[in-house]
Protein backbone atom coordinates (compact mmCIF):
# COMPACT_ATOMS: atom_id res chain seq x y z
CA UNK A 1 0.00 0.00 0.00
CA UNK A 2 1.55 3.49 -0.93
CA UNK A 3 1.41 6.16 1.08
CA UNK A 4 -0.49 8.40 -1.43
CA UNK A 5 -3.44 5.24 -1.50
CA UNK A 6 -2.99 4.97 2.62
CA UNK A 7 -3.93 8.94 2.10
CA UNK A 8 -6.73 8.88 0.17
CA UNK A 9 -7.96 5.92 2.55
CA UNK A 10 -7.60 7.70 5.48
CA UNK A 11 -9.51 10.80 3.91
CA UNK A 12 -13.05 8.86 2.83
CA UNK A 13 -12.43 7.16 5.98
CA UNK A 14 -13.08 10.04 8.20
CA UNK A 15 -15.85 10.96 5.64
CA UNK A 16 -17.25 7.74 6.28
CA UNK A 17 -17.15 7.92 10.44
CA UNK A 18 -18.23 11.76 9.73
CA UNK A 19 -21.56 11.17 7.86
CA UNK A 20 -22.80 8.12 9.55
CA UNK A 21 -22.92 10.07 13.23
CA UNK A 22 -24.39 13.25 11.41
CA UNK A 23 -27.87 11.37 11.46
CA UNK A 24 -28.03 9.93 14.47
CA UNK A 25 -30.75 10.76 16.67
CA UNK A 26 -29.67 11.53 20.81
CA UNK A 27 -31.39 8.47 22.08
CA UNK A 28 -28.76 6.17 20.04
CA UNK A 29 -25.09 8.15 21.25
CA UNK A 30 -24.32 6.46 24.11
CA UNK A 31 -24.97 3.12 22.33
CA UNK A 32 -23.47 3.90 19.34
CA UNK A 33 -20.24 5.48 21.51
CA UNK A 34 -19.70 2.06 22.83
CA UNK A 35 -20.51 0.90 19.41
CA UNK A 36 -17.71 2.65 17.66
CA UNK A 37 -15.39 1.68 20.98
CA UNK A 38 -16.09 -1.97 19.73
CA UNK A 39 -14.73 -1.12 16.31
CA UNK A 40 -11.13 0.14 16.94
CA UNK A 41 -11.10 -2.98 18.93
CA UNK A 42 -9.78 -4.21 15.13
CA UNK A 43 -6.39 -3.05 17.27
CA UNK A 44 -6.35 -6.87 17.82
CA UNK A 45 -5.30 -7.58 14.38
CA UNK A 46 -2.12 -5.44 14.39
CA UNK A 47 -1.28 -6.45 18.20
CA UNK A 48 -1.44 -10.44 16.93
CA UNK A 49 1.14 -9.58 14.22
CA UNK A 50 3.07 -7.31 16.47
CA UNK A 51 2.93 -10.16 18.89
CA UNK A 52 3.44 -13.33 16.41
CA UNK A 53 6.99 -12.06 15.26
CA UNK A 54 8.07 -10.69 18.54
CA UNK A 55 11.75 -11.32 18.86
CA UNK A 56 13.05 -10.53 22.54
CA UNK A 57 11.24 -10.95 25.35
CA UNK A 58 10.22 -7.42 25.89
CA UNK A 59 8.94 -7.12 23.08
CA UNK A 60 7.17 -10.39 24.18
CA UNK A 61 5.64 -9.22 26.88
CA UNK A 62 4.39 -5.74 25.65
CA UNK A 63 2.75 -7.47 23.13
CA UNK A 64 1.43 -9.86 25.40
CA UNK A 65 0.12 -6.93 26.98
CA UNK A 66 -0.97 -5.30 23.80
CA UNK A 67 -2.99 -8.62 22.36
CA UNK A 68 -4.92 -8.93 25.56
CA UNK A 69 -6.21 -5.60 25.66
CA UNK A 70 -6.97 -5.36 22.24
CA UNK A 71 -9.24 -8.56 22.81
CA UNK A 72 -10.62 -7.25 25.84
CA UNK A 73 -11.53 -3.86 23.52
CA UNK A 74 -13.27 -6.24 21.19
CA UNK A 75 -15.20 -8.42 23.46
CA UNK A 76 -16.51 -5.93 25.94
CA UNK A 77 -17.37 -3.42 23.52
CA UNK A 78 -19.31 -5.92 22.03
CA UNK A 79 -20.79 -7.03 24.90
CA UNK A 80 -22.06 -3.98 26.19
CA UNK A 81 -23.22 -2.56 22.60
CA UNK A 82 -25.31 -5.73 22.48
CA UNK A 83 -26.52 -5.39 25.79
CA UNK A 84 -27.97 -2.17 25.32
CA UNK A 85 -28.99 -2.28 22.06
CA UNK A 86 -31.11 -5.31 22.96
CA UNK A 87 -33.50 -3.28 25.15
CA UNK A 88 -34.64 -1.38 22.14
CA UNK A 89 -38.16 -2.08 21.22
CA UNK A 90 -41.13 0.00 19.90
CA UNK A 91 -44.45 -0.31 21.73
CA UNK A 92 -45.45 -2.25 18.24
CA UNK A 93 -42.86 -4.74 18.56
CA UNK A 94 -43.87 -5.26 22.23
CA UNK A 95 -47.33 -6.11 21.12
CA UNK A 96 -46.19 -9.02 18.48
CA UNK A 97 -43.76 -9.78 21.26
CA UNK A 98 -47.05 -10.28 23.54
CA UNK A 99 -47.71 -13.08 20.89
CA UNK A 100 -44.89 -15.12 21.52
CA UNK B 1 -8.22 -25.68 5.44
CA UNK B 2 -4.63 -26.50 6.04
CA UNK B 3 -2.70 -23.26 6.28
CA UNK B 4 0.88 -24.48 5.98
CA UNK B 5 -0.15 -25.85 2.30
CA UNK B 6 -0.11 -22.08 1.35
CA UNK B 7 2.18 -19.92 0.01
CA UNK B 8 2.77 -16.63 1.61
CA UNK B 9 1.26 -14.61 -0.91
CA UNK B 10 -2.13 -16.59 -1.56
CA UNK B 11 -1.68 -15.87 2.65
CA UNK B 12 -1.19 -12.28 2.12
CA UNK B 13 -4.44 -12.37 -0.49
CA UNK B 14 -6.63 -13.78 1.44
CA UNK B 15 -6.14 -11.78 4.57
CA UNK B 16 -6.37 -8.59 2.63
CA UNK B 17 -9.54 -9.96 0.99
CA UNK B 18 -11.11 -10.41 4.81
CA UNK B 19 -9.79 -7.09 6.20
CA UNK B 20 -11.88 -5.78 2.93
CA UNK B 21 -14.88 -7.64 3.69
CA UNK B 22 -14.50 -6.28 7.63
CA UNK B 23 -14.10 -3.05 6.65
CA UNK B 24 -17.43 -3.72 4.76
CA UNK B 25 -19.39 -4.98 7.68
CA UNK B 26 -18.09 -2.63 10.00
CA UNK B 27 -19.50 0.28 7.94
CA UNK B 28 -22.32 -1.50 7.06
CA UNK B 29 -22.93 -1.86 10.66
CA UNK B 30 -22.23 1.50 12.43
CA UNK B 31 -24.82 2.55 9.56
CA UNK B 32 -27.50 0.18 10.84
CA UNK B 33 -26.53 1.46 14.82
CA UNK B 34 -27.25 4.60 13.65
CA UNK B 35 -31.18 4.07 13.65
CA UNK B 36 -33.21 2.32 16.66
CA UNK B 37 -35.25 0.00 14.10
CA UNK B 38 -32.01 -2.00 12.97
CA UNK B 39 -29.35 -0.63 15.69
CA UNK B 40 -29.63 -4.37 17.34
CA UNK B 41 -28.21 -5.98 14.13
CA UNK B 42 -25.60 -3.63 13.18
CA UNK B 43 -23.73 -4.80 16.43
CA UNK B 44 -24.01 -8.52 14.95
CA UNK B 45 -22.85 -7.00 11.66
CA UNK B 46 -19.57 -5.05 13.10
CA UNK B 47 -19.17 -8.08 15.39
CA UNK B 48 -19.06 -10.93 12.65
CA UNK B 49 -16.67 -8.37 10.77
CA UNK B 50 -14.41 -8.41 13.88
CA UNK B 51 -14.56 -12.19 13.83
CA UNK B 52 -13.62 -12.41 10.44
CA UNK B 53 -10.45 -10.32 10.74
CA UNK B 54 -9.42 -11.94 14.30
CA UNK B 55 -9.40 -16.02 12.39
CA UNK B 56 -7.76 -14.70 8.68
CA UNK B 57 -4.99 -12.97 10.95
CA UNK B 58 -3.90 -16.15 12.16
CA UNK B 59 -2.90 -16.75 8.60
CA UNK B 60 -0.21 -13.81 8.46
CA UNK B 61 2.98 -15.08 7.35
CA UNK B 62 5.74 -16.10 10.20
CA UNK B 63 3.31 -15.52 12.43
CA UNK B 64 4.61 -17.03 15.96
CA UNK B 65 4.32 -17.07 19.43
CA UNK B 66 1.65 -18.72 19.43
CA UNK B 67 2.14 -19.55 23.38
CA UNK B 68 1.63 -16.04 23.99
CA UNK B 69 -0.73 -15.36 21.34
CA UNK B 70 -3.51 -17.74 21.99
CA UNK B 71 -3.78 -17.05 26.06
CA UNK B 72 -3.70 -13.43 25.58
CA UNK B 73 -6.60 -13.48 23.09
CA UNK B 74 -8.65 -15.99 25.54
CA UNK B 75 -7.47 -14.20 28.70
CA UNK B 76 -8.45 -10.50 26.95
CA UNK B 77 -11.49 -12.17 25.54
CA UNK B 78 -13.01 -13.86 28.56
CA UNK B 79 -12.31 -11.01 31.47
CA UNK B 80 -14.08 -8.43 29.37
CA UNK B 81 -17.06 -11.24 28.15
CA UNK B 82 -17.34 -11.36 31.83
CA UNK B 83 -17.52 -8.21 33.14
CA UNK B 84 -19.33 -6.61 30.41
CA UNK B 85 -22.19 -9.35 31.17
CA UNK B 86 -22.36 -8.23 34.85
CA UNK B 87 -21.81 -4.93 34.80
CA UNK B 88 -25.52 -2.91 35.84
CA UNK B 89 -27.30 0.04 33.16
CA UNK B 90 -26.07 2.79 35.14
CA UNK B 91 -22.33 1.81 35.40
CA UNK B 92 -22.32 1.47 31.13
CA UNK B 93 -20.14 4.97 31.14
CA UNK B 94 -17.49 3.86 32.96
CA UNK B 95 -17.19 0.27 31.01
CA UNK B 96 -16.90 2.08 27.99
CA UNK B 97 -14.06 4.02 29.21
CA UNK B 98 -12.19 1.15 30.82
CA UNK B 99 -12.73 -1.18 27.23
CA UNK B 100 -11.62 2.11 25.09
CA UNK B 101 -8.54 2.77 27.46
CA UNK B 102 -7.56 -0.87 26.67
CA UNK B 103 -7.93 -0.06 23.06
CA UNK B 104 -6.02 2.96 23.42
CA UNK B 105 -3.17 0.72 25.35
CA UNK B 106 -3.10 -2.24 23.00
CA UNK B 107 -2.78 1.02 20.17
CA UNK B 108 0.67 1.82 22.03
CA UNK B 109 1.90 -1.39 22.62
CA UNK B 110 2.43 -1.49 19.01
CA UNK B 111 4.21 1.43 18.66
CA UNK B 112 6.09 0.31 21.73
CA UNK B 113 7.14 -3.36 20.21
CA UNK B 114 8.20 -1.61 17.32
CA UNK B 115 10.34 1.32 18.79
CA UNK B 116 12.16 -0.66 21.22
CA UNK B 117 12.93 -2.96 18.26
CA UNK B 118 14.61 -0.23 17.03
CA UNK B 119 14.33 -1.34 13.21
CA UNK B 120 14.99 1.00 10.58
CA UNK B 121 11.63 2.95 9.57
CA UNK B 122 10.84 5.66 6.65
CA UNK B 123 10.55 9.11 8.12
CA UNK B 124 6.57 8.67 7.81
CA UNK B 125 6.60 5.42 9.60
CA UNK B 126 8.29 6.19 12.38
CA UNK B 127 6.38 9.46 12.83
CA UNK B 128 3.00 7.66 12.77
CA UNK B 129 4.35 5.02 15.00
CA UNK B 130 5.45 7.71 17.80
CA UNK B 131 1.86 9.63 17.29
CA UNK B 132 -0.15 6.71 17.66
CA UNK B 133 1.96 5.55 20.32
CA UNK B 134 1.66 9.23 22.36
CA UNK B 135 -2.08 9.37 21.25
CA UNK B 136 -2.49 5.85 22.56
CA UNK B 137 -1.04 6.15 25.65
CA UNK B 138 -3.18 9.14 26.52
CA UNK B 139 -6.25 7.79 26.00
CA UNK B 140 -5.24 4.62 28.17
CA UNK B 141 -4.22 6.34 31.14
CA UNK B 142 -7.01 9.23 30.60
CA UNK B 143 -9.54 6.54 29.91
CA UNK B 144 -8.47 4.78 33.27
CA UNK B 145 -8.81 7.67 35.63
CA UNK B 146 -12.08 8.43 33.96
CA UNK B 147 -13.21 5.03 34.83
CA UNK B 148 -11.60 5.57 38.54
CA UNK B 149 -13.73 8.86 38.93
CA UNK B 150 -16.88 6.96 37.52
CA UNK B 151 -16.79 4.12 39.42
CA UNK B 152 -15.80 6.36 42.27
CA UNK B 153 -12.63 5.12 43.08
CA UNK B 154 -11.01 8.29 43.04
CA UNK B 155 -13.12 10.52 44.87
CA UNK B 156 -11.49 14.31 44.43
CA UNK B 157 -10.13 16.42 41.60
CA UNK B 158 -6.89 17.16 41.92
CA UNK B 159 -5.77 21.05 41.00
CA UNK B 160 -3.24 23.23 41.55
CA UNK B 161 -2.24 26.78 40.61
CA UNK B 162 -0.19 26.86 37.16
CA UNK B 163 -1.83 23.25 36.35
CA UNK B 164 -2.42 24.09 32.99
CA UNK B 165 1.06 24.94 32.45
CA UNK B 166 2.50 22.15 34.07
CA UNK B 167 0.54 19.84 31.85
CA UNK B 168 1.61 22.06 28.65
CA UNK B 169 5.35 20.91 29.74
CA UNK B 170 4.70 17.75 30.29
CA UNK B 171 2.98 16.70 26.81
CA UNK B 172 5.97 19.04 25.54
CA UNK B 173 8.67 17.31 26.74
CA UNK B 174 6.91 13.71 25.06
CA UNK B 175 6.43 15.48 21.98
CA UNK B 176 10.22 16.56 22.11
CA UNK B 177 11.76 13.11 23.10
CA UNK B 178 9.10 11.58 20.35
CA UNK B 179 10.71 14.09 17.49
CA UNK B 180 14.08 12.35 18.97
CA UNK B 181 13.12 8.82 19.32
CA UNK B 182 11.33 9.13 15.12
CA UNK B 183 14.27 10.93 13.94
CA UNK B 184 16.40 8.02 14.94
CA UNK B 185 18.26 10.38 17.30
CA UNK B 186 17.85 8.51 20.66
CA UNK B 187 16.07 5.59 19.47
CA UNK B 188 17.23 3.68 22.37
CA UNK B 189 15.43 1.91 24.91
CA UNK B 190 15.71 5.21 27.48
CA UNK B 191 14.43 7.65 25.27
CA UNK B 192 11.78 5.00 24.34
CA UNK B 193 10.33 4.24 27.90
CA UNK B 194 10.71 8.27 28.99
CA UNK B 195 8.76 9.00 26.13
CA UNK B 196 5.65 6.56 27.24
CA UNK B 197 6.17 7.34 30.84
CA UNK B 198 5.73 11.04 29.61
CA UNK B 199 2.40 10.36 27.52
CA UNK B 200 1.25 8.19 29.97
CA UNK B 201 1.68 10.85 32.99
CA UNK B 202 -0.18 13.24 30.98
CA UNK B 203 -3.15 10.96 30.14
CA UNK B 204 -3.41 11.40 34.31
CA UNK B 205 -2.67 14.61 34.86
CA UNK B 206 -5.31 15.62 31.87
CA UNK B 207 -8.09 14.19 33.41
CA UNK B 208 -7.24 14.44 37.48
CA UNK B 209 -8.72 17.81 37.44
CA UNK B 210 -11.81 17.21 35.11
CA UNK B 211 -15.25 16.54 37.26
CA UNK B 212 -17.56 13.76 37.22
CA UNK B 213 -20.83 15.71 35.30
CA UNK B 214 -18.43 16.21 32.47
CA UNK B 215 -17.03 12.32 32.37
CA UNK B 216 -18.84 11.74 29.89
CA UNK B 217 -17.37 14.12 27.35
CA UNK B 218 -13.81 13.22 28.35
CA UNK B 219 -14.64 9.32 27.45
CA UNK B 220 -15.93 10.29 23.77
CA UNK B 221 -13.19 12.04 23.47
CA UNK B 222 -10.48 9.31 24.43
CA UNK B 223 -12.75 7.29 21.77
CA UNK B 224 -11.74 9.51 19.33
CA UNK B 225 -8.21 9.69 20.24
CA UNK B 226 -8.31 5.53 20.35
CA UNK B 227 -9.48 5.53 17.02
CA UNK B 228 -6.88 7.70 15.63
CA UNK B 229 -4.46 6.18 17.79
CA UNK B 230 -5.58 2.80 15.93
CA UNK B 231 -5.21 4.29 12.41
CA UNK B 232 -1.80 5.63 12.65
CA UNK B 233 -0.72 2.25 13.82
CA UNK B 234 -2.50 1.01 11.26
CA UNK B 235 -0.50 2.64 8.92
CA UNK B 236 2.57 1.44 10.30
CA UNK B 237 1.32 -1.96 10.11
CA UNK B 238 0.18 -1.68 6.49
CA UNK B 239 -2.60 -3.15 7.60
CA UNK B 240 -6.11 -1.40 5.84
CA UNK B 241 -8.73 -2.75 8.11
CA UNK B 242 -7.13 -0.69 10.79
CA UNK B 243 -6.69 2.35 9.09
CA UNK B 244 -10.38 2.18 7.77
CA UNK B 245 -12.13 1.35 11.21
CA UNK B 246 -9.65 3.70 13.07
CA UNK B 247 -10.41 6.77 11.15
CA UNK B 248 -14.43 6.05 11.23
CA UNK B 249 -14.30 6.05 14.84
CA UNK B 250 -12.09 8.97 15.03
CA UNK B 251 -14.09 11.01 13.20
CA UNK B 252 -17.25 9.75 14.65
CA UNK B 253 -16.14 10.31 18.08
CA UNK B 254 -14.57 13.53 17.30
CA UNK B 255 -18.54 14.53 16.11
CA UNK B 256 -19.74 12.84 18.90
CA UNK B 257 -18.07 14.36 21.39
CA UNK B 258 -18.77 17.98 19.69
CA UNK B 259 -22.56 17.29 20.23
CA UNK B 260 -22.39 16.03 23.58
CA UNK B 261 -20.10 19.22 24.30
CA UNK B 262 -23.07 21.75 22.88
CA UNK B 263 -25.73 19.92 24.42
CA UNK B 264 -23.89 20.79 27.85
CA UNK B 265 -23.58 24.42 26.47
CA UNK B 266 -20.29 24.04 26.74
CA UNK B 267 -16.73 23.69 24.25
CA UNK B 268 -14.43 21.35 24.51
CA UNK B 269 -12.04 23.70 25.73
CA UNK B 270 -13.97 24.52 28.38
CA UNK B 271 -14.43 21.20 29.42
CA UNK B 272 -11.06 20.29 29.37
CA UNK B 273 -9.07 23.39 30.65
CA UNK B 274 -11.51 24.71 33.50
CA UNK B 275 -12.29 22.34 35.78
CA UNK B 276 -16.34 22.74 36.11
CA UNK B 277 -18.58 20.24 36.24
CA UNK B 278 -17.71 19.22 39.61
CA UNK B 279 -20.03 18.52 42.69
CA UNK B 280 -20.29 22.24 44.10
CA UNK B 281 -17.29 23.54 41.97
CA UNK B 282 -19.30 27.04 41.31
CA UNK B 283 -20.77 29.42 43.37
CA UNK B 284 -24.44 29.60 43.20
CA UNK B 285 -24.57 32.48 40.33
CA UNK B 286 -27.50 34.53 40.10
CA UNK B 287 -29.80 36.78 42.22
CA UNK B 288 -31.84 35.03 45.04
CA UNK B 289 -34.42 32.87 43.66
CA UNK B 290 -37.89 34.09 45.50
CA UNK B 291 -41.05 32.59 46.64
CA UNK B 292 -40.97 28.98 48.65
CA UNK B 293 -41.22 25.29 47.84
CA UNK B 294 -44.75 24.32 48.14
CA UNK B 295 -44.93 20.76 49.34
CA UNK B 296 -47.63 17.83 48.02
CA UNK B 297 -48.99 14.42 48.79
CA UNK B 298 -48.95 11.74 46.62
CA UNK B 299 -52.97 11.10 46.92
CA UNK B 300 -53.26 14.58 45.58
CA UNK B 301 -50.77 14.46 42.73
CA UNK B 302 -52.54 10.14 42.06
CA UNK B 303 -55.19 12.21 41.00
CA UNK B 304 -54.15 15.15 39.29
CA UNK B 305 -52.97 12.91 36.88
CA UNK B 306 -55.49 10.02 37.06
CA UNK B 307 -57.98 12.69 35.40
CA UNK B 308 -55.26 14.45 33.29
CA UNK B 309 -55.43 14.11 29.45
CA UNK B 310 -51.38 14.76 28.92
CA UNK B 311 -48.63 13.89 31.19
CA UNK B 312 -45.06 14.25 30.43
CA UNK B 313 -42.24 12.83 32.48
CA UNK B 314 -39.15 14.35 32.86
CA UNK B 315 -36.49 11.59 34.36
CA UNK B 316 -32.64 12.68 35.58
CA UNK B 317 -29.97 10.56 36.63
CA UNK B 318 -31.75 10.26 40.36
CA UNK B 319 -33.90 8.33 38.68
CA UNK B 320 -31.94 5.56 38.05
CA UNK B 321 -29.88 5.98 41.07
CA UNK B 322 -32.95 5.20 42.86
CA UNK B 323 -33.51 2.77 40.79
CA UNK B 324 -37.08 3.72 39.62
CA UNK B 325 -37.50 3.47 36.51
CA UNK B 326 -39.01 0.31 36.72
CA UNK B 327 -41.92 1.64 39.01
CA UNK B 328 -42.19 4.78 36.85
CA UNK B 329 -42.97 3.01 33.74
CA UNK B 330 -45.39 0.97 35.88
CA UNK B 331 -47.39 4.24 36.45
CA UNK B 332 -47.31 5.26 33.25
CA UNK B 333 -49.14 1.65 31.96
CA UNK B 334 -51.93 2.69 34.42
CA UNK B 335 -52.43 6.24 33.23
CA UNK B 336 -51.97 4.70 29.53
CA UNK B 337 -54.42 2.59 30.36
CA UNK B 338 -56.88 4.97 31.58
CA UNK B 339 -56.03 6.90 28.62
CA UNK B 340 -54.02 9.39 29.54
CA UNK B 341 -51.44 10.02 26.57
CA UNK B 342 -47.78 10.13 28.45
CA UNK B 343 -44.50 11.22 27.36
CA UNK B 344 -41.16 10.63 28.16
CA UNK B 345 -38.78 13.84 27.61
CA UNK B 346 -35.20 13.33 27.38
CA UNK B 347 -32.62 16.07 27.95
CA UNK B 348 -29.46 15.50 25.60
CA UNK B 349 -27.41 15.26 28.70
CA UNK B 350 -29.93 13.56 31.12
CA UNK B 351 -27.67 10.65 32.62
CA UNK B 352 -24.30 10.13 32.26
CA UNK B 353 -23.86 10.58 28.54
CA UNK B 354 -26.36 11.43 25.67
CA UNK B 355 -28.43 8.36 25.25
CA UNK B 356 -27.79 6.84 28.50
CA UNK B 357 -31.50 7.68 29.98
CA UNK B 358 -32.50 5.96 27.22
CA UNK B 359 -30.85 2.91 27.67
CA UNK B 360 -32.23 2.87 31.32
CA UNK B 361 -35.60 3.60 30.10
CA UNK B 362 -35.34 0.46 27.34
CA UNK B 363 -34.24 -1.52 30.14
CA UNK B 364 -36.95 -0.80 32.28
CA UNK B 365 -39.31 -1.52 29.24
CA UNK B 366 -40.56 1.43 28.14
CA UNK B 367 -41.00 1.53 24.21
CA UNK B 368 -38.66 4.24 22.11
CA UNK B 369 -41.26 5.41 20.61
CA UNK B 370 -42.75 7.14 23.62
CA UNK B 371 -39.46 8.93 24.26
CA UNK B 372 -39.18 12.33 22.84
CA UNK B 373 -35.67 14.64 23.02
CA UNK B 374 -35.72 18.04 23.49
CA UNK B 375 -36.33 19.96 20.40
CA UNK B 376 -39.38 17.21 19.80
CA UNK B 377 -41.41 17.63 22.96
CA UNK B 378 -40.32 21.54 24.30
CA UNK B 379 -43.32 22.49 22.14
CA UNK B 380 -45.75 20.35 24.45
CA UNK B 381 -45.35 21.43 27.38
CA UNK B 382 -47.59 24.13 27.28
CA UNK B 383 -50.37 21.60 26.13
CA UNK B 384 -49.62 19.33 29.07
CA UNK B 385 -51.75 18.73 32.38
CA UNK B 386 -48.68 17.85 34.62
CA UNK B 387 -44.89 17.55 33.97
CA UNK B 388 -43.96 14.73 36.17
CA UNK B 389 -40.07 15.98 37.39
CA UNK B 390 -38.04 12.47 38.65
CA UNK B 391 -34.48 13.22 39.77
CA UNK B 392 -33.42 16.14 37.24
CA UNK B 393 -32.70 19.45 38.68
CA UNK B 394 -30.36 21.76 36.32
CA UNK B 395 -32.10 20.56 32.56
CA UNK B 396 -35.15 22.21 33.78
CA UNK B 397 -34.53 25.38 35.54
CA UNK B 398 -35.65 28.50 34.01
CA UNK B 399 -32.61 30.63 34.59
CA UNK B 400 -30.56 29.02 31.53
CA UNK B 401 -33.22 30.93 29.60
CA UNK B 402 -33.71 34.36 31.80
CA UNK B 403 -31.03 34.88 34.27
CA UNK B 404 -27.93 35.82 32.05
CA UNK B 405 -25.05 35.90 35.45
CA UNK B 406 -25.86 32.49 35.65
CA UNK B 407 -23.26 29.70 34.75
CA UNK B 408 -25.97 27.40 33.04
CA UNK B 409 -27.66 30.50 31.19
CA UNK B 410 -27.82 29.75 27.62
CA UNK B 411 -27.70 25.57 28.23
CA UNK B 412 -30.68 24.46 26.01
CA UNK B 413 -33.08 23.13 28.84
CA UNK B 414 -36.68 21.39 28.86
CA UNK B 415 -39.73 24.09 29.45
CA UNK B 416 -41.31 21.93 31.98
CA UNK B 417 -42.05 25.37 33.49
CA UNK B 418 -44.96 25.88 31.12
CA UNK B 419 -46.86 23.04 31.62
CA UNK B 420 -50.06 23.70 33.70
CA UNK B 421 -48.72 21.94 36.64
CA UNK B 422 -45.45 21.12 37.30
CA UNK B 423 -44.77 18.08 40.44
CA UNK B 424 -41.13 17.79 41.51
CA UNK B 425 -40.06 14.38 43.29
CA UNK B 426 -37.08 15.36 44.94
CA UNK B 427 -35.26 14.05 48.12
CA UNK B 428 -34.32 16.83 49.76
CA UNK B 429 -34.24 20.70 49.35
CA UNK B 430 -30.73 20.72 48.27
CA UNK B 431 -29.26 22.54 45.14
CA UNK B 432 -28.12 20.45 41.93
CA UNK B 433 -25.73 18.57 40.35
CA UNK B 434 -24.15 22.13 39.74
CA UNK B 435 -24.72 24.46 42.71
CA UNK B 436 -27.02 26.30 41.43
CA UNK B 437 -30.40 26.85 43.12
CA UNK B 438 -33.57 25.56 40.57
CA UNK B 439 -36.42 28.55 40.01
CA UNK B 440 -38.78 26.51 38.79
CA UNK B 441 -39.48 24.70 42.08
CA UNK B 442 -40.43 27.76 43.41
CA UNK B 443 -42.99 28.82 40.99
CA UNK B 444 -46.41 29.17 41.31
CA UNK B 445 -47.65 26.34 39.65
CA UNK B 446 -44.69 24.10 41.30
CA UNK B 447 -45.56 21.37 43.69
CA UNK B 448 -42.97 19.63 45.64
CA UNK B 449 -43.44 16.04 46.62
CA UNK B 450 -40.78 14.78 48.78
CA UNK B 451 -39.14 11.39 49.21
CA UNK B 452 -36.99 8.94 47.98
CA UNK B 453 -37.72 8.21 44.05
CA UNK B 454 -38.97 4.66 44.09
CA UNK B 455 -41.01 5.06 47.52
CA UNK B 456 -42.53 8.27 45.89
CA UNK B 457 -43.57 7.04 42.52
CA UNK B 458 -45.04 3.14 44.41
CA UNK B 459 -46.97 5.72 46.56
CA UNK B 460 -48.08 7.50 43.20
CA UNK B 461 -49.14 4.00 41.79
CA UNK B 462 -51.60 3.17 44.63
CA UNK B 463 -53.19 6.45 44.38
CA UNK B 464 -53.55 6.31 40.55
CA UNK B 465 -54.97 2.79 41.32
CA UNK B 466 -57.32 4.44 44.25
CA UNK B 467 -58.59 7.66 41.99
Amino acid sequence: MTGIVALYIFMLAAFTGYEIIGKVPVILHTPLMSGSNFVHGIVLVGAMVALGDAHSNLEKVIGFIGVFMAAGNAAGGYVVTERMLEMFKSSGARAKRGGH
Amino acid sequence: MDSAALDAGTRQWLIQASYFVTAFLFIMGLKRMSSPVTARSGIVWAGAGMLVATLFTFLFPGLGNYEWLLPAIILGTALAWWSGRRVAMTDMPQMIALYNGFGGGAAAAIAAVRLYRGEAMSPTMSILAVLGGLIGAVSFSGSLVAFGKLQGLIKRSFRFAGQNYFNLLVILAAATIGVFVAAGWHADSLYVSLFFVLALLFGVLMTLPIGGADMPVVISLYNAFTGLAVAFEGFVMQNAAMIIAGTVVGSAGTLLTQLMARAMNRSLGNVLFSGFGDTGGVAAGGGPVTGSMKPIDAADVGVMMAFAQKVIIVPGYGMAVAQAQHKVWELCQLLIDRGVMVRFAIHPVAGRMPGHMNVLLAEAGVPYDLIADLEEINAEFESADVALIIGANDVVNPVARTDKSSPIYGMPILNADKARNVIVIKRGQGAGFSGIENALFFLDNTRMLYGDGQAAVSQLIQAVKAA
